[in-house]
């Protein structure tokens, strides 16, 4: 079978078991009697093998298989949670990881058999789990579905609708319908062909309905120690036993009736444990989900996407800004050429109820919650807590905050860097703690939420803070500032050097060995989504570093002004007020402009002379001033004029115009003029 | 003239050994250039073209085209020839190029499509001084008169 097809879906419904694993797993060390976890587990587990399986990744099934045995006797209560075992548990995670890594870049799952994890996983199921035999016992006469002793696997087989059909008919002419099981001895040389006998033996007796594994399988040895049959009968179940059992080297055979459900509500609880290696792929993509459905209803544990690509949807963005630019075409005609009568105006007034709902309609297909980045963290955090031998607790809120696609792409190694820069370098050691009287567990604070039309991040900590004087002379030690300009320094602005690409040796954001923190490359990852971060620290008390987003990176809201008769955009998202300022107020302070408002002392930017151009005010008149806000900072735009309030499609200058920081995009007006969108912040 | 002595022969100059290339011939000044005709998207007229600040002097800015944001550099300022005269013959070529993406170049007049075999090109030779040779990926003969082929790569780079 050609499963390149395939792939994509395997990668993907692959790293959403793995991360709910990594959930699962970590909440199960919290509670370790928590069935519905375990349950959880085990499920993602298994629909982890079934895939790799079915993609042939043989690698990454036998490990999972093994983990899947263990999980298996978790949960049936014979085997203790304890935290060695979830150690080697995140450590197969991580092996699995590597395997998908490996696949995603090329395809195939990379040589290393992990041998050393999987023997680790069995002396656990060694010293542990003896005691499950007198449960397989019960299990043996148990008929029901749902007992799914580990001995009883013809009972996990999923059978599809056609072969129910099969069954029901049968039953329903008077015959036997039978679950197997075979065991093969551990020693048997030819598995195939004892299985081959079996086979024989049976279909002499009855017919074989299902198998599992599927008969090609088996024929080519394909299986392990065992294989499920579901065969239908006239004989009784006891002949069909002995004739198996006949064949050598059998190591035992269990059987039973199988019960056969007309009614489709009743595959529910066979369904959950499915046991089956799915035959086709199309497969393993919807069992899972629907198990995951039924077992627990209200409690979606693992996050349904809806996979769409992006592409597609940037046609769709493209589309729509199309329309927006109608609307804006619209609006010009009626207001330039005098258009009267209502109806025009209805029609605009539709026109942009239309283009709004369908704005956000879209932004909300590409927008996802930050969840699927930050559910990582706790695990990173434990692993943190044992390697730095520091103990520290992460709490975590607003991982439902959602986030542009591409932005939560991005944005999961900065946020990493933070928190464990908060781990390393923030909290200090439990000793130096208790010391100064701060609880021994350090605390880490990852919050998320939407301040207009951004989304914070913060990552706190109660740790040490920055020492503003070590960061001062370490900058002059490395050359980054002369000891001169740090003596004039503010105390922000030393903060800030953490920043400078000097400052730091971590060249590569993965690389967090180093002493050097790579803040700077935090901070241009984060630029690069036109987002921003600021720190603020108090020695002693801990540091606070909060991630800027914008939520859209497509359509903005934009004031529109004009500059020495050029058109700009200006985004509101940054504007606080518009002031009417006579000239007299403008005071000069250290040779900068300055104006006193309301109590506050704001800088003057001259928008004619960083643009280079003529403002075609005279010096006398009144000054337009935009007061805009960059985190706490405020400065004062002067503009010639105000043209008013437009929603705006934000489109790229290209690579070749990109020279220009001040400005960060272009938008396109009603009258296919070009405008240029301000940035505010690059100003300020 | 040796083809040897023609230094860095890129992939438009082997093709031009191989098949007849069609040349878009445009003027600036007194002088004929020809624009190899795959990198041509479209010949739009002149527009308002919106300044961008603090950006080299031959890029002009930008236009609106169907809905997308196109810079526009001047090919006269670029070469080192007196600036744009507006005229009703003025044109904006937009280019498609692979590594710059899509450029519009401001041309005095667009003339006609004419149709080179690799025997009617002479590479010129390449003394490296003159920056506007450097432009030149070989010169045309057609109907008796001189085309200068340009390198629109070269002529799309950034000036040091």
């Amino acid at each position: 079978m050609d499963v390149n097809q395939y792939l994509e879906i395997f990668l993907d419904e692959t790293k959403e078991h793995l991360e709910s694993l990594n959930t699962q797993i970590l909440s199960l060390e919290q509670e370790p009697e928590n069935v519905d976890t375990i349950n959880e587990i085990f499920r993602a587990a298994h629909s982890l093998k079934g895939m790799a399986g079915t993609m042939g990744y043989k690698r990454m099934q036998t490990l999972t298989h093994d983990m899947e045995n263990v999980f298996s006797e978790i949960r049936n209560g014979t085997m203790k949670v304890n935290s060695n075992l979830i150690d080697t548990l995140f450590q197969c995670l991580d092996a699995l990881e590597e395997y998908t890594g490996n696949i995603q870049e090329t395809a195939d799952e990379g040589t290393n058999d992990n041998q050393q994890l999987i023997n680790m996983l069995n002396a656990f199921l060694k010293a542990d789990g003896k005691a499950d035999t007198p449960a397989q016992e019960s299990a043996e006469k148990a008929k029901t579905e749902d007992e799914n002793g580990p001995e009883e696997k013809w009972a996990d087989i999923k059978i599809g609708e056609s072969e129910r059909l099969v069954l029901a008919t049968a039953k329903s002419q008077g015959k036997n319908v039978y679950g197997l099981t075979v065991y093969v001895q551990e020693s048997c040389l030819l598995k195939a062909a004892r299985a081959f006998l079996v086979y024989k033996a049976i279909e002499e007796k009855g017919e074989i309905i299902v198998s599992n594994p599927p008969a090609q399988d088996i024929e080519d040895e394909k299986f392990d120690l065992d294989f499920s049959l579901i065969i239908v009968s006239e004989c009784p179940m006891d002949e069909i036993l002995q004739a198996t059992r006949n064949v050598s080297e059998i190591e035992k055979v269990v059987g039973a009736v199988y019960e056969v459900e007309e009614v489709t509500e009743e595959k529910a609880p066979e369904e959950q444990e499915e046991e089956a290696k799915p035959a086709a792929p199309a497969q393993t993509q919807s069992t899972p989900a629907k198990a995951n459905e039924k077992k627990s209803p209200g409690k979606p544990v693992v996050n349904r996407t809806v996979r769409v690509d992006i592409e597609k949807l940037d046609v769709l963005m493209n589309l729509v800004s199309e329309l927006i630019i109608a609307k804006n075409s619209l609006v010009s005609a009626s207001s330039t050429e005098g258009v009267s009568g209502t109806g025009f105006n209805e029609q605009i007034e539709y026109l942009e109820s239309v283009t709004t709902n369908l704005h956000e309609s879209v932004m909300k297909v590409r927008m996802v919650p930050i969840e699927s980045v930050v559910n990582k963290f706790p695990r990173m955090i434990r692993d943190l807590t044992k390697k730095l031998n520091k103990k520290m607790e992460l709490y975590m809120s607003g991982e439902e905050t959602e986030l542009d696609r591409t932005v939560v792409d991005e944005i999961g190694d900065p946020l990493m860097h933070l928190l464990r820069n908060a781990a390393d370098h923030g909290l200090e050691s439990t000793e130096l703690r208790i010391k100064r009287g701060k609880p021994e567990v350090g605390s880490i604070f990852l919050d998320a939420y939407q301040d207009g039309n951004n989304v914070v991040i913060e990552v706190r900590d109660d740790g040490n803070g920055i020492d503003v004087e070590a960061v001062k002379n370490k900058a002059i030690e490395r050359g980054v500032i002369t000891p001169e300009q740090g003596d004039n320094m503010s105390e922000k602005d030393i903060i800030n050097l953490l920043f400078h690409a000097g400052f730091s040796t971590a060249k590569k954001i993965s690389d967090v060995s180093g002493r050097g923190v790579g803040l700077d490359v935090v901070k241009s990852k984060i630029e690069s989504l036109s987002g921003e971060v600021e720190v603020k620290s108090k020695l002693g008390e801990g540091s606070t570093w909060i991630v800027r987003l914008p939520l859209t990176l497509a359509i903005i809201q934009a004031l529109m002004v004009t500059v020495g008769g050029e058109k700009y955009a200006i985004s509101l998202g940054g504007i606080q007020t518009l002031e009417d300022i006579s000239p007299s107020e403008v005071k000069l302070v250290q040779n900068r402009e300055v104006i006193n408002l309301r109590g506050s002392v704001i800088p003057l930017i001259r928008l004619s002379k960083e643009l280079d151009i003529e403002s075609s005010k005279s010096p006398d008149e009144n000054l337009i001033v935009v007061i805009v806000k960059k985190g706490e900072k405020l400065a004062g735009l002067v503009i010639d004029e105000l043209m008013g309030q437009q929603e705006i499609v934000i489109k790229s200058l290209g690579k070749y115009i990109s020279k220009c920081k001040i400005i960060s995009g272009a938008t396109i007006l009603g009258d296919g003029e070009v405008a240029l969108i301000l940035d505010a912040n690059a100003l300020i | 003239m040796d083809e040897l002595k023609v230094p860095d022969m890129n992939l438009s100059d082997v093709k031009a050994e191989q098949e007849a290339i069609q040349y878009i011939v445009i003027k600036l000044g007194n002088e004929q250039y020809g624009i190899d005709i795959k990198y041509v998207d479209n010949i739009v007229r002149m527009q308002h073209i919106t300044r961008v600040p603090k950006v080299a002097d031959y890029l002009k800015g930008v236009i609106n085209l169907r809905g997308e944001v196109i810079p526009v550099m001047s090919l006269r300022i670029k070469m080192d020839l007196p600036a744009d005269e507006m005229t009703k013959a003025t044109r904006i070529i937009i280019l498609k190029l692979e590594q710059h993406g899509t450029i519009g170049v401001i041309v005095d007049e667009v003339k006609e499509v004419v149709t080179l075999s690799p025997g009617e090109i002479e590479k010129v030779s390449y003394d490296g001084t003159d920056e506007k040779v450097n432009f030149i990926l070989g010169v045309g003969k057609h109907a008796g008169e001189l085309i200068s082929l340009l390198d629109l790569n070269a002529v799309a780079m950034e000036n040091k």
